[in-house]
């Protein structure tokens, strides 16, 4: 509410301030909104700096807010002072961002670059990956992570249904204090077929099938909020098991040298990308600078630097080493097959329509 | 003259009557007082009282439904409230649908419906929006067509929905604030057990309060007892120690914690090694309702301390050394004679304590684990999760109200003006 108050007196501020035509030319201050971290890190060394060196006149601004960012969108959108000029989401709340009409909708071949051999944007980029408002980067998944210095070298767990044998796997577990990612394991772990856990889900006996099997570790277990939160408790000892985002997993055990091990059984995958707020002040230059960074060069570039797949199929053959490590990156991606041999793809459409309720009995579950 | 003098009683000295002089003086002083607190209460204004009445707003409003619908609502008016509606109330809702899809995006309802109904409804907003993609495609009967497009418009819970929340005012927020929700008749019953959540997490937080505001008194009186007794300059020194993690960032202090109590922290560490405890059994110190206990009490004993301090501090130590002499024992003369004049140090300190505490949230989400959640939380994450602001702001606003109340519970029992904060 404050903020809200605080962006109307500075929206009034910012138009008296204004006043004048900008020109094409004259020095574009371009705020993108990202997760922060390694992952905005990425993102700066394969698109900002290029786009910046080839445009001088852009200088591109980093805003860690992507945790809240509907949240931001909402209230810029209601204050009718939008200062974002390009935000990077998941596709489920670029969904309801477009529903309200507070993002822009994308003509993905008009106005994105097409694949190097001429295939049109829209072929190019993963089946099912792109959204009315929404321009898929990456493949990012979340994943079980262990620290194997925990277990003895006969016995490292190697499932997610050894998340869940708290007898043969000792150890503290730390899953995200939300129901998506946990929920789809459980019923994984329990023995439904993937294909069938959301169908499972949607039952009434599914939900409880689901909640029985987390009860059999629930004292084992040590909730995390912030994505920073699970590679420190398994780098501290203080769990065996984290669920994770990969990328971090990634940076903490090749970066950082930490003693980790993915398992990328039942890898929950979803898409991660731009939408761009709609009445934002340089939407030419965003859309100048969009079609730039999504194209296939450009997206393979960024898995230089972070293990996360790019969203275009022409962009898998170009993904090299590490641009600071020199390691082959091809391995750690979660699309590459060898990793990709259980995935769980998340179904935003079961979330939208059960996620209420799920959240809230997830928290309730939670408390007792 | 005589008649002049009685009519307008005394008069100053150029002939103006008394009266009306002190009155312009006054309102001078008046409105000198006001232009110096001008400002301050601007800001309040705009700061603080505007954005709690929008809060307070928000929990009630519900725009959504009558908005999108207004056609499919009045058609409702017909429906007896049993079984499914009849054909015009599908046909009007198709209407509805085709004019919100002609409107510009930014003032479309029919999306934002879709959200508000699925806080009542799981299911309801994938209706709505796979719905009102194929509506522009539906022919007569209307009826048959929505019932293929979407199971949920067969569903009469939905139906009702539509019909109890059809208007620009709901309770439903505080319905689900207090863990309850409507019935198929309209009553108003308590949830299934496993989604009720708030009720409890409001007595938990009250009671996680209560013993933090107990803890930080029964360390902070000693402490600022003590300082009370020293000279000037050691009791400086030693304000200086309780200063200075007040001092420090709230997150680095809540960090500090952690590497102190994790399983694999310094004080865990510390009792293997001297043999307390075995390597497996270390303590859960957080990540639990102790974490967030430890870490809160010790972020929220300055709070306790320095009005303590400030009292204590103007208590003539000549009073115990009267009761002394009057023949009472040492705890006796403490308990009868300088305890009941620290008691408004206590009541502002306690007072403090308690409300911060009733509204804290970053230590309770990064120490508390599960059970050291409070009600904050749970705001906090219906404001930028769930992004269920209505429900955020029936919360706060019940939070609000239940601050309110123990505040003039206390003023009650105790007394405002004995307050003393320093």
């Amino acid at each position: 509410m404050k903020t809200r108050t605080m962006t109307a007196l500075g929206a009034a501020a910012a138009i008296m301030a204004v006043g004048g035509v900008v020109k094409a030319d004259d020095p574009v201050n371009m705020t993108v909104v990202s997760w922060g971290g390694a992952y905005t890190e990425s993102q700066q060394r394969a698109y900002h700096d290029p786009y910046m060196e080839a445009n001088p006149h852009v200088t591109i601004i980093n805003d860690d807010g992507s945790a809240n960012a509907l949240a931001g969108l909402r209230a810029q959108a209601q204050a009718g002072n939008v200062t974002w000029d390009l935000v990077d989401m998941l596709p489920s709340d670029a969904q309801l961002a477009c529903d309200e009409g507070i993002i822009m909708p994308i003509d993905h071949d008009a106005m994105l670059a097409p694949a190097p051999d001429g295939t049109p944007a829209s072929e190019d980029f993963l089946p099912g990956s792109l959204g009315e408002c929404f321009i898929p980067q990456i493949v990012y998944s979340t994943v079980l992570t262990v620290n194997h210095e925990q277990f003895p070298d006969d016995k490292q767990p190697t499932t997610i249904e050894h998340l869940f044998d708290v007898e043969n796997y000792p150890g503290r577990r730390a899953l995200q204090d939300r129901p998506g990612t946990n929920l789809e394991w459980a019923l994984y772990a329990d023995g439904v077929p993937i294909e069938d856990i959301y169908d499972v889900l949607a039952t009434p006996e599914g939900v409880d099938r689901a909640f029985a099997k987390l009860d059999t570790i629930k004292e084992h277990i040590v909730f995390w909020t912030e994505g920073a939160q699970a590679p420190q408790l398994l780098a501290d000892g203080e769990v065996a098991f984290a669920t994770g985002y990969n990328g971090r997993m990634f940076a903490a055990s090749e970066v950082e040298g930490q003693p980790f091990d993915i398992i990328w059984d039942g890898q929950i995958v979803e898409w991660d990308g731009w939408v761009v707020p709609a009445d934002g002040e340089n939407v030419d230059q965003v859309m100048d600078y969009l079609y730039f960074a999504t194209d296939t060069q450009r997206l393979a570039d960024q898995a230089k630097y972070i293990s996360y797949g790019p969203a275009r199929a022409s962009s898998a053959p170009l993904v090299s080493t590490h641009a600071d490590l020199g390691i082959e990156m091809g391995p750690h991606m979660p699309t590459n097959p060898d990793n990709y041999y259980a995935p769980i793809v998340l179904n935003n459409d079961f979330w939208a329509d059960y996620g209420d309720e799920l959240r809230e009995r997830f928290a309730n579950w939670m408390l007792q | 003259m005589d008649d002049q003098t009685t009519s307008s009683g005394l008069v100053t000295a150029d002939g103006q009557p008394l009266k009306r002089s002190l009155q312009r003086a006054e309102r001078t002083r008046k409105l000198t007082a006001l232009a110096l607190v001008g400002p301050l209460l601007a800001f309040l204004l705009v700061i603080f009282i505007f954005p709690i009445g929008q809060m307070m707003w928000r929990s009630v409003d519900n725009p959504q439904i009558v908005n999108a619908i207004p056609r499919t609502l009045e058609a409702l008016q017909e429906w007896d409230g049993e079984g499914l509606p009849d054909e015009p109330v599908y046909a009007a809702l198709a209407e509805d649908m085709r004019a919100d899809a002609e409107l510009p995006r930014r003032e479309q309802w029919m999306g934002r419906m879709g959200v508000r109904l699925n806080y009542e409804l799981s299911g309801a907003r994938g209706a709505i929006a796979r719905t009102s993609r194929a509506v522009d495609e539906f022919e007569p009967p209307f009826k048959e067509a929505f019932l293929d497009a979407h199971r949920n418009w067969g569903n009469p819970e939905l139906w009702q929905i539509l019909e109890r929340e059809g208007r620009p005012l709901t309770a439903s927020y505080y319905v689900a604030a207090l863990d309850r929700e409507y019935d198929s008749e309209g009553k108003i019953v308590l949830r299934d057990e496993n989604r009720r959540i708030y009720v409890s997490l409001f007595g938990r937080t009250l009671a996680l309060s209560g013993i933090i505001l107990f803890l930080t008194f029964a360390l902070g009186f000693p402490i600022a007892f003590y300082m009370s007794t020293l000279p000037m300059r050691y009791a400086n020194l030693l304000m200086i120690c309780v200063l200075l993690p007040f001092w420090t960032s709230l997150l680095v202090r809540t960090t500090s914690w952690i590497v102190l109590l994790q399983q694999q922290g310094v004080i865990n560490n510390a009792a293997v090694a001297m043999n307390f405890i075995s390597d497996d059994q270390r303590y859960s110190l957080m990540y639990n309702m102790q974490g967030t206990i430890i870490a809160m009490t010790h972020i929220l004993l300055p709070f306790m301390v320095l009005p303590l301090y400030s009292v204590m501090k103007n208590i003539p130590p000549s009073y115990m050394r009267a009761a002394k002499s009057l023949g009472a024992k040492p705890w006796t003369a403490f308990r009868r004679v300088y305890f009941p004049l620290t008691l408004p140090g206590i009541g502002a300190g306690g007072v403090l304590v308690f409300i911060i505490s009733i509204g804290y949230y970053i230590t309770p989400a990064l120490v508390g684990g599960q059970s050291g959640r409070m009600i904050s939380n749970e705001i906090a994450r219906h404001m930028q999760q769930s992004l269920n602001w209505g429900l955020a702001a029936a919360l706060g606003s019940m939070l609000l109200v239940g601050v309110l109340i123990l505040y003039w519970a206390y003023n009650r029992l105790v007394g405002a003006d004995s307050l003393k904060l320093g």
